[in-house]
């Protein structure tokens, strides 16, 4: 590999604001929503109030008669399946044949305004026969008499099961010195990004459509825009504005987003579709509900011989990338420990309820609540301090598991370390006061999915592409999706570090299909790793080109040359160099614009059997969180006035935004344990506002001290790994233990709201338990 | 405000006025990405009709700096208090009306008077921190506004 920049890197560990914050503050960043077309009509969705009903007939001549009406579509006009998984293509962009929850799509309307779209909407005359509903998954496990989709496996409504064994799960039972059970059940969780969904579509009298939409994935909806509307990709052109945060729920294609194009192919006309909060909150794609039963095994010393788990996961209307998460929450347990053996048993099933997804640390956060709860009674059981058992346990570095994950760099022992020493941990856990507690909570990450959703294996995971002109700015276009997470910004500082550039002179353009190279966008955590890797590789390319360029200027071989600050120098003797546009424009005169590419692709990984690729990563993040509580034992209110985050990401290649992402990742994870929750009276959603679904405020969070303790991670670009989701997984057991470490109860459902908290010091009264002399 | 339209204020100004700086988060007044000032208080405009404000003064994120970033914009920036940035023109405005009326406001002053403005992102603590910068800035005479 070409050598990069020497350390100490300027730009890189540092803290370095984000490129695009004057826009940001100032209100010019420019959204979805902002984006205003000429003869612009509004779109407008009818949504089922059916959770299940087979649909006879859709009447929509009073709907198109109605003047400034331009479009109504339903389901027949655009009946391709589709769904972010290929393997798992059981959506359509609007109701065919019967509707699955109450929220989805039967009619769309586009209208010249919002008002004539709505009474539009009211002329549509649908005539259903309702059909069971099949709210709770347990249902569906068996036979039902109308299953949600001919697809389920065998007449139940089970979309995905999952069956995996590693080892001898009984025989380490049968000698196992401490066993321990825990049932976690878990509400579903979303998003709550601030930015509703958008999208913005516009179809040219050149044969070509325009899709501008608050998109975390744009690739993906390049293709599914294609395969639904029957257009070629070229004829196709995704650009994706600045993004309000998307947490996993901008990842799928979404119907919205189909309809919203094909009502633009309909009319000729841009269209604009924007979804009210209801409608956000419909659509969903969140954090699956969950219950996990898990039974865990150790020998006398603590250590762990076997986990046992099996799952049945609410997947809601459709698959999504349910899939995924069938196999997550069973293979994302190997981690941070080593389990030498495993068996899994994951259903997923589907109900009549809005559909399940990707939400920030996919996969990973329910199951590790669940082994990290168990840990924490099996510590207290055999009689050792919590993280004496963590770290008997750990994975060691360049390790693999059982079932066959390649763990490279972990300083998982050195995160238990940074978070026992500065939490004071010694001096508080069991002895603070009644109603006062502190627990721990670890977990691990994929810093980036090894295997691609859409498996062509032959392209690069990213590609990123730099152009140099007379004028010495550098400009980069890579399809890598900046959803606040601060990629842009990380993205122009390895630039400007491989080139020795201020970082002024770096200009990452907006993500535009037909300008920007294939990245697969910001889910599974892969953008730091993976463009970081193709933009690295892409400035290295660059540089060699001006050190040609300086060397035909200065008459020195380009060897003995070297970048510094806006300059190219001889690296024995620096009085000799030229500066940096001097050497672009010596690059420059054979032919023209200077330009340079750079990709990432990852190496096959994992075993050989089925579902070995679902959890392989390149290198993976870890953490271990402490908390502390405080219980108000007569209202079961309790706050956090603290928490230590300590965290292995690699290098830090932006202190400011890995913090934030660490900061960020506590509020998130902090929700669904405080009070976050889907909450439904059968199918129905009973709380789809901002209101009723309550995310934590200002009041609610704790102060985060953030102990960043990782080394360089020896694939990872300049050594880094992910920081946007594994910093999420560690607080919600590291508040429930906490919990117990004040009140010495156990809380294994979530969100633990103050009336649980109340009846479980109700029940451990009951049953005669006394805690730290109360 | 001439405006005589039946619409939210919050539309008057992004459809009819072009002023795409104040966000539509919600809709019902709950995240308070639309928050403008009027006369002076924070308002949010979703949930007023542009009428009903004739004769009034509406200040909104884009009329906040005429030259340069004022004190609060400047402190958000530096603090890196925002990721995704869909929240922050109503949160600069919430903290340009908290810190023209507390010239020292404590920190549960801030969370208080913060608390209807929901951020997703960057769990509200640099937020505090800006706000605390912006008001040292202030106070130091370094930086325009509130």
């Amino acid at each position: 590999m070409a050598s990069g920049p020497e350390e100490p890197y300027r730009l890189l560990g540092g803290r370095i604001p984000y490129v695009e914050g004057p826009l940001k503050v100032t209100g010019r960043a420019e959204y979805t929503d902002d984006i205003q077309r000429p003869g612009q009509l509004v779109g407008r969705l009818l949504r089922s109030p059916w959770a299940h009903a087979r649909l006879r007939a859709i009447d929509t001549r009073a709907a198109r008669a109605l003047p400034g009406v331009l479009a109504v579509l339903t389901g027949e006009r655009y009946p391709v399946p589709f769904g972010v998984l290929p393997i798992t293509h059981d959506e359509t962009a609007l109701a065919v044949g019967k509707t699955r929850y109450q929220g989805d799509i039967v009619a769309a309307v586009a209208a010249v305004d919002e008002l004539t779209a709505e009474r539009a909407l009211a002329l549509i005359k649908v005539d259903v026969e309702p059909l069971e509903e099949y709210p709770d998954p347990q249902t569906g496990l068996g036979k039902v008499a109308e299953p949600i989709h001919a697809r389920g496996l065998a007449g139940t409504n089970v979309q995905k099961e999952v069956v995996q064994q590693f080892g001898d799960v009984d025989a380490a039972f049968a000698r196992a010195a401490h066993t321990v059970r825990v049932r976690g059940t878990f509400s579903g969780v979303t998003h709550a990004f601030t930015e509703p969904l958008v999208t913005v579509a516009e179809a040219t009298p050149d044969g070509r459509l325009t899709v501008w939409s608050a998109t975390q994935v744009p690739h993906y909806l390049h293709r599914t825009l294609s395969e639904v509307l029957g257009l070629p990709m070229h004829r196709i052109r995704v650009i994706k504005p600045e993004v309000g945060g998307g947490f996993g729920g901008k990842s799928d294609p979404l119907p919205h987003e189909i309809v919203c194009a094909a009502l633009a192919l309909e009319t000729g006309r841009p269209v604009k579709m924007l979804l009210d909060r209801e409608d956000v909150f419909l659509t969903n794609h969140g954090r699956h509900p969950t219950q996990n039963d898990l039974r865990v095994a150790t020998d006398a010393e603590g250590k762990i011989l076997a986990y046992d788990l099996s799952a049945v996961i609410d997947g809601g209307a459709w698959s999504s990338f349910g899939t995924v998460t069938t196999y997550y929450n069973g293979v994302l347990a190997m981690g941070p420990y080593r389990v030498p053996n495993f068996r899994y048993r994951g259903r997923r099933v589907y109900t009549t309820k809005p559909p399940s997804g990707a939400m920030r640390a996919h996969g990973g956060t329910n199951v590790r609540y669940t082994v990290e709860v168990a840990l924490d009674r099996l510590a207290e059981e055999i009689g050792i301090d919590p993280f004496e058992l963590r770290s008997r346990n750990a994975l060691p570095p360049h390790s693999t598991t059982v079932n066959e994950f390649r763990i490279t760099s972990t300083s998982f022992v050195a995160c238990l370390d940074a978070a026992r020493a500065k939490s004071g941990w010694d001096g508080k856990f069991r002895q603070l006061p009644y109603g006062r507690g502190v627990g721990l909570g670890c977990g691990f990450y994929i810093s980036g999915s090894n295997s691609p959703i859409h498996f062509t294996p032959k392209m690069p995971q990213s590609t990123v592409h730099l152009k140099v002109d007379m004028d010495g700015g550098i400009a980069v276009h890579s399809m890598q999706a900046d959803i606040g997470q601060g990629s842009n910004t990380l993205l122009a500082a390895i630039v400007a570090e491989v080139l020795g550039v201020d970082l002024e002179r770096v200009h990452v353009q907006r993500v535009d299909s037909d300008v920007s190279p294939v990245d697969l966008g910001s889910y599974s955590s892969r953008v730091t790793f993976m463009m970081g890797n193709a933009a690295r590789s892409a400035a290295l390319d660059l540089r060699a080109k001006l050190l040609e360029g300086a060397s035909r200027l200065l008459g020195l071989p380009a060897e003995e040359l070297r970048v510094a600050h806006e300059r190219v120098e001889r690296a024995a003797d620096p009085s000799r160099g030229v500066s940096f546009l001097e050497a672009v424009h010596a690059a420059m005169e054979e032919t023209g614009a200077l330009s340079a590419s750079g990709s990432f692709q990852t190496k096959p990984l994992g075993g050989k059997f089925k579902g070995a690729r679902a959890g392989t990563a390149p290198a993976y993040s870890f953490a271990a969180y402490v908390a502390e509580v405080e219980v108000d034992t007569d209202t079961g209110e309790y706050r956090v006035p603290k928490v230590w985050a300590a965290f292995d990401c690699g290098r830090p290649l932006n202190r400011l935004a890995v913090e934030g992402q660490i900061e960020g990742s506590v509020h998130m994870g902090l929700g669904q344990v405080l009070g976050e929750s889907m909450n439904y009276r059968g199918s129905r959603l009973l709380n789809p506002s901002l209101l009723e679904y309550k995310i934590p405020t200002p009041q609610q969070m704790p102060e985060v001290e953030i102990l960043l303790v990782g080394e360089d991670d020896p694939a990872g670009p300049f050594g880094a790994k992910e920081a946007g989701e594994g910093p999420l997984i560690a607080i919600l057991p590291a508040v429930a233990n906490a919990l117990h470490d004040a009140i010495g109860c156990r809380f294994t459902e979530l969100p633990i709201t103050p009336d649980r908290v109340l009846r479980a010091l109700d029940q451990r009264t009951k049953e005669g338990r006394r805690w730290k002399g109360n | 405000m001439r405006s005589t339209a039946e619409r939210s204020l919050l539309d008057c100004l992004r459809i009819e006025l072009g002023l795409t700086g104040t966000k539509y988060g919600c809709g019902e007044g709950d995240c308070g990405a639309c928050s403008v000032l009027v006369d002076g208080q924070v308002v949010r405009s979703c949930q007023v009709r542009a009428r009903e404000l004739r004769g009034r003064s509406v200040v909104t994120i884009e009329g906040l700096a005429r030259d340069g970033l004022t004190a609060i914009q400047q402190a958000f920036l530096e603090a890196g208090s925002f990721q995704c940035g869909f929240c922050t023109p109503g949160m600069v405005v919430g903290a340009t009306a908290l810190l023209a009326r507390t010239r020292r406001p404590s920190d549960d002053e801030i969370r208080a008077a913060l608390d209807g403005h929901l951020c997703r992102c960057c769990g509200y603590g640099r937020i505090l921190t800006a706000v605390r910068r912006a008001a040292d800035l202030l106070e130091q005479g370094r930086g325009s506004g509130p």
